[in-house]
């Protein structure tokens, strides 16, 4: 937050300038509300990438295009189904793909090093993302409107849509179920033993490949949830629509210190906000570079990120 | 209860174990002494399922096991306390207990309370990551938890390694009496005195194959296991 309370003078003495007769925190309130949901999604997305690196070591490059994928399925489904009935559908079949993903892609590498299965990652990035334009045939295809979440409320001076509120709210939730299932339950003891040693989890009797893929069920769902709540807001999808919220989910995971549960979501609410709030300065143009000098920051000044150090995080 | 035929493994190209046989009775203490080198672990790591034995044949309660997944081989009652501890070191002790018995879905107090009446140290830590242990401690920690599983047959691969001469014989002591609890063990030592001294049955791997069989007190006796493992 440190970040946001640097920040502000300058946004707010910039305002001055130009608006000297509104200077008020709540010119401000949409964009934070704003930031706090788009962070919410990117938190969302980000435990994905977050959980798979600390149990295999691996940056899922196509876990933003399974998040895209979830977005078509929504458009195709609901053409035929009721929302939420198509909803479910979105969520079940998003986990599968995840599933699928790590059986074929990923499962055959184990033993293989590192760099080739982040390579198999971004094939699987691009096979989706081809695959994508080809049932679409490259159009930008409509997303539907989802009533309730997409009702109009006002907060203060803020107008917003529910979906706004909802995200973190929801967001919360999940993360606080999830906290808790890695920390008290029994496959949540096996994932954090897998994430540090595979050979002596094996000797345990865990399977060690039923773990990998609850974890990419899990990271898969977050995504499905995090598609229906950031589609809403953009009305349109396309193939190359996981691209941007994946990497700064990553940006986000890398930035919380990756492989901490937590430190990807502190990251991803901390980037939401603060692109916002650059976007209400009216800098927008500069709101994603913000973004990525932030990952070059973290990256040179301290890698391990916000949370990184402080292993027992680690899943 | 444990029987080794002809059993190969090799990594790459280089061939670790070359071929041996050997039996583990039931309710018996049977150590495999040797140098670095001479294929110990491997033996056990393949006995438990972690690499893949080139050719031989595992036996475990007259059923052949070779090959199979290392959960599944866990599953039929043989645990492995493997080489250099590995507990895990962000579970706290107890979670480090309770995963030993991952594969149980009983209650595990009396277990529990079993491990800590073994190792009273391990009581007062319990709420303590796995990671800030003693060596000794965390010795006794992988111990409780290869019996938490409640193995038929435990292997213990170098128990006394990096110990003090007082926690080595404590840790002797707790083999014997798990052994009076019924279970099998199959122990590596480079410690060989101790070993064989505890074992009912000793064998000397040299180089991936085994050179001598006898009782314990047979091989301490022996002329060429004193000069080349006993130092006498
Ligand atoms: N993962 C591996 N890859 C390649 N070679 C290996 C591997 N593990 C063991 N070896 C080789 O196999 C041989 C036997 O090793 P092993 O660990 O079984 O010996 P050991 O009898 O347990 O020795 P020590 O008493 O030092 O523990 C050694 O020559 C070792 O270099
Ligand atoms: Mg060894």
């Amino acid at each position: 937050m440190d970040f946001i309370n640097a920040f502000l003078p300058y946004i707010l003495a910039d305002i001055e300038k130009t608006t000297p007769d509104a200077i008020r925190i709540a010119d401000y309130l949409p964009y934070i509300l704003a930031g706090i949901s788009v962070g919410g999604q990117y938190a969302l997305i980000s435990i994905g990438y977050t959980m798979v690196y600390g149990i295999l070591r691996l940056i899922n490059f196509a876990h933003g295009d399974i998040f895209m994928v979830a977005g078509f399925v929504m458009i195709y489904l609901s053409a035929t189904l009721p929302l939420h009935i198509s909803a479910v559908f979105v969520i079940l079949i998003t986990m599968l793909l995840g599933f699928v993903v790590e059986r074929v892609a990923y499962k055959p590498l184990r033993n293989a090093p590192r760099m080739s299965i982040m390579i198999s990652a971004i094939g699987v990035s691009y096979l989706l993302q081809n695959c994508a334009w080809y049932f679409t045939s490259g159009l930008a295809k409509q997303y539907p409107e989802i009533p309730w979440i997409s009702e109009s409320i006002t907060i203060g001076s803020a107008t917003t849509k529910i979906v706004t509120i909802l995200t973190p709210v929801l967001t919360i939730i999940l993360v606080a179920a999830l906290v808790f299932l890695i920390k008290y339950t029994k496959i949540g003891m096996a994932m954090r033993a897998v994430s540090k040693d595979f050979e002596t989890s094996r000797l345990m009797g865990i399977k060690i490949n039923t773990v990998i893929s609850i974890t990419f069920l899990i990271g898969s769902f977050l995504a499905a949830v995090a598609s229906l709540l950031y589609f809403t807001n953009y009305t349109t999808v396309t193939p190359v629509a996981g691209a941007m919220p994946g990497l700064k989910a990553f940006v986000a995971a890398v930035f919380g210190g990756i492989g901490s549960i937590p430190g990807a979501v502190v990251g991803a609410f901390i980037i939401g906000i603060c692109e916002n709030l650059i976007k209400g300065a009216g800098w927008t143009t500069f709101s994603d570079a913000f973004t990525f000098a932030l990952l070059i920051i973290i990256l040179v000044a301290k890698p391990t990120g916000l949370f990184g150090e402080k292993s027992t995080d680690k899943v | 209860m444990l029987k080794i035929t002809d059993l190969k493994v090799s990594y790459g190209g280089i061939e670790a174990v070359k071929g041996i046989s050997f039996e583990v009775p039931e309710k018996s203490i049977v150590t495999l002494i040797g140098a670095n080198g001479a294929g110990k672990s491997t033996t056990l790591r393949s006995i438990s399922g972690l690499v893949r034995p080139k050719s031989g044949k595992i036996e475990f309660l007259g059923e052949d096991i070779t090959g199979k997944d290392a959960a599944d081989i866990m599953a039929k009652g043989i645990t492995l306390v493997p080489e250099g501890r590995r507990i895990f070191p962000d579970l706290t002790v107890l979670e480090n207990l309770k995963i030993g018995a991952y594969l149980r879905k009983d209650d595990l107090t009396d277990d529990l309370n079993w491990i800590y009446d073994l190792f009273p140290r391990l009581k007062e830590r319990s709420w303590q990551p796995g990671g800030t242990l003693s060596g000794g401690e965390q010795q006794m920690l992988a111990v409780g938890r290869a019996l938490m599983s409640r193995p038929k047959l435990i292997m213990m691969d170098e128990p006394s390694l990096g110990l003090a001469p007082l926690v080595v014989r404590n840790i002797f002591d707790i083999i014997k009496e798990i052994n009076r609890q019924g279970v099998t063990i199959l122990l590596i030592e480079q410690n060989a005195n101790m070993a064989l001294k505890t074992a009912d049955i000793g064998y000397v791997m040299e180089t991936g194959r085994i050179t001598m069989t006898g009782s314990g007190e047979e091989l301490l006796a022996n002329e060429a296991v004193k000069a080349a493992y006993l130092g006498t």
